[in-house]
């Protein structure tokens, strides 16, 4: 499989990043080579193997369904870039 | 006193106990000595007049009990440390002050010890040369223009200088075990789960694990000691009795079977790696171990699982950098899709971007099953190569790295290059062991170089205890002339 510059720009799409045009040449060289080395992994069959889920065989423990902090607002709020009293501010959404 | 710096933390902690040191004292010496090798730029962030103020009190009202008492630590910056500013290596988090303490650095201040700085790092942890981070090249003390290896570089580089006592990284795929091999020092990733991923800067979660870098076997026991534990904010946290690994430290080693896996001699690998390897099989050998030829079937498949694996889970975990909660807001983008865009455009470096891409792709609809699912059964096998050799070995002996350090800029225009470093540390992630790389001789340049001994699920001791043996049978010193200051 090869990836096309095509390809990377929709990727690029669904991950939120611009990416140049002049950028994307070198881009798509690197991906593809990085592909070629993933690829390796189709010389393994593994039809019958199940995929590892957890390192340690143990089950995700549960708490209690309960409020253990809050009123933090002023420190959730603190290193936002553009900050609003008590929102995030984020560019125009809805006209 | 003597240069109070170079020596290992447990004979520094001896010296504040036995009061031949003060805490500022000891404070001062490492700020002289961060202030006079700004040209390594370990460092990213210094506290000095918090530390010095954590000093002061320390020595108004001693506690001699604790395991850390007194001691200042610089951290790798990928630690989120409450009031000071956590970059991750990273533009995009170049204003980022958290208003939180992990769980791992608040061990370490309960223990005694304090904050000196936060060390430089790859972006997000990602790299193997410290070439990543957007505060600009590590440079290992070992030569000019080295590259201390990576992603906890500044780390490596800070503690191999003498500008901290011993200090803290993260693993991912070697990130703490490269850079000590590059630079003729101790470094520990621990079995995943034991010390706690809260407030440490995600990069992929089912592989990230933090653990100490250090001089010698015995600090970097007690370093786990104190950073390690249980904690109920870390989902997937080893919830067990607390080990007391420099107390239980021996060096008795006799009768252990130490596995000798053949699919680690690797095709090209330098007659100088395959030397120490047989160096330091011959060692523990003369230690009283039997050592046993294993397989690991699976082994050349461990860098390609890992580059399914951590890309998908990196790309989930840096999706929350958005520009809108917190870290750096691009400027321009007329709506809310192209202030995204662009914010994370310019707020990673490249290697971040390739290996979001990566992830991305390989999580995408259609393509999930071909690869994520596919490396996760791969990743099966790797674990169960090593589950089977373990019924018959205690640990498992190899190299460290394929390589000694590498000049800066030498492998940056080839990722496939520069992922290759990490061939005989990734398999320990993929398995969740604990894995140590300690210092067993040079190459022909005189530059470090290490072995790797990897343990069974929670066998720290065990691993601990051979690294011991064999540090004091071994003879390596580490020659750093201090060309920088």
């Amino acid at each position: 499989m090869s990836l096309d510059k095509e390809k990377i720009k929709h990727v690029a799409k669904l991950a939120r990043i611009s990416v140049d045009d002049a950028k994307v040449e070198s881009l798509t060289k690197d991906l593809n080579s990085i592909f070629k080395f993933i690829e390796q992994l189709n010389e393994l069959n593994t039809d019958k193997v199940e995929p590892l889920t957890s390192i340690l065989n143990q089950s995700l423990r549960s708490r209690k369904d309960e409020i253990s902090d809050g009123k933090i607002r002023e420190k959730v709020l603190k290193n936002s870039p553009k900050e609003n009293e008590e929102f995030f501010v984020v560019p125009k959404v809805v006209e | 006193m003597a240069d109070i710096t170079n020596q290992s933390l447990n004979e520094i902690i001896e010296n504040v106990k036995t009061k031949k040191v003060s805490s500022t004292d000891l404070t001062k010496a490492y700020i002289k000595n961060i202030e006079s090798a700004k040209k390594l730029n370990a460092f990213v962030t210094t506290t000095f007049d918090q530390a010095l103020d954590k000093a002061k009190q320390f020595d108004n009202k001693p506690n001699f009990d604790q395991l850390l008492p007194g001691i200042p630590l610089a951290v790798k910056d990928l630690f989120c440390t409450e009031n000071t500013k956590t970059t991750a290596g990273s533009n995009i988090l170049n204003n980022f002050i958290p208003s939180y303490e992990s769980t791992v650095t608040k061990n370490l201040w309960n223990n005694g010890s304090f904050l000196l700085g936060k060390l430089n790092c790859d972006e997000f942890a990602m790299g193997s040369s410290n070439e990543t981070s957007h505060y600009g090249n590590v440079i290992n003390p070992v030569g000019d223009q080295l590259v201390p290896g990576g992603s906890s570089g500044g780390s490596s580089s800070a503690l191999a200088a003498d500008l901290t006592p011993a200090t803290i990284g993260t693993d991912t795929g070697g990130s703490i075990r490269q850079p000590a091999s590059f630079t003729g020092t101790v470094g520990l990733k621990p079995t995943y789960g034991l010390c706690s991923r809260w407030g440490i800067v995600a990069f992929a979660s089912s592989l990230d694990q933090a653990g100490p870098m250090t001089k010698t076997i015995k600090d970097c026991a007690i370093m786990l000691e104190s950073m390690s534990g249980f904690d109920d904010k870390d989902s997937t946290s080893i919830s067990k009795k607390k080990e007391q690994y420099s107390k239980n430290l021996k060096d008795n080693i006799k009768g252990l079977k130490i596995g000798i896996p053949k699919e680690y001699r690797v095709d090209n690998m330098p007659k100088e790696i395959d030397e120490l390897w047989e160096k330091g099989k011959k060692i523990l050998k003369d230690l009283g171990a039997q050592l046993i030829d294993i397989s690991l079937p699976h082994t050349k498949y461990a860098l390609p699982t890992y580059y399914i694996v951590a890309p998908a889970e990196a790309s989930s975990n840096l999706a929350r950098y958005d520009g809108v909660r917190y870290g750096y807001r691009s400027k321009q983008g007329k709506d809310l899709i192209e202030m995204y865009e662009k914010t994370r455009s310019e707020g990673f470096g490249d290697e971040v971007k390739r290996r979001i891409l990566i992830g991305t792709y390989v999580l995408s609809s259609g393509y999930y099953d071909a690869y994520y699912l596919k490396a996760q059964k791969v990743r099966q096998l790797i674990k169960k190569d090593f589950d089977d050799s373990f019924t018959k070995i205690d640990a498992i002996l190899t190299p460290s790295t394929p390589s000694s350090a590498f000049k800066i800029g030498e492998k940056t225009n080839d990722p496939v290059s520069m992922y290759l470093n990490d061939i005989f540390t990734v398999p320990a992630n993929l398995a969740g062991l604990p894995a140590l790389s300690m210092p067993a001789g040079v190459d022909k340049k005189g530059y470090p170089l290490g072995l790797q001994l990897i343990g069974k699920v929670l066998d720290e001791q065990k691993i601990l205890n051979i690294g011991y043996a064999f540090e004091k049978n071994c003879g390596f010193k580490n020659e750093i002339k201090k060309w920088w200051s």
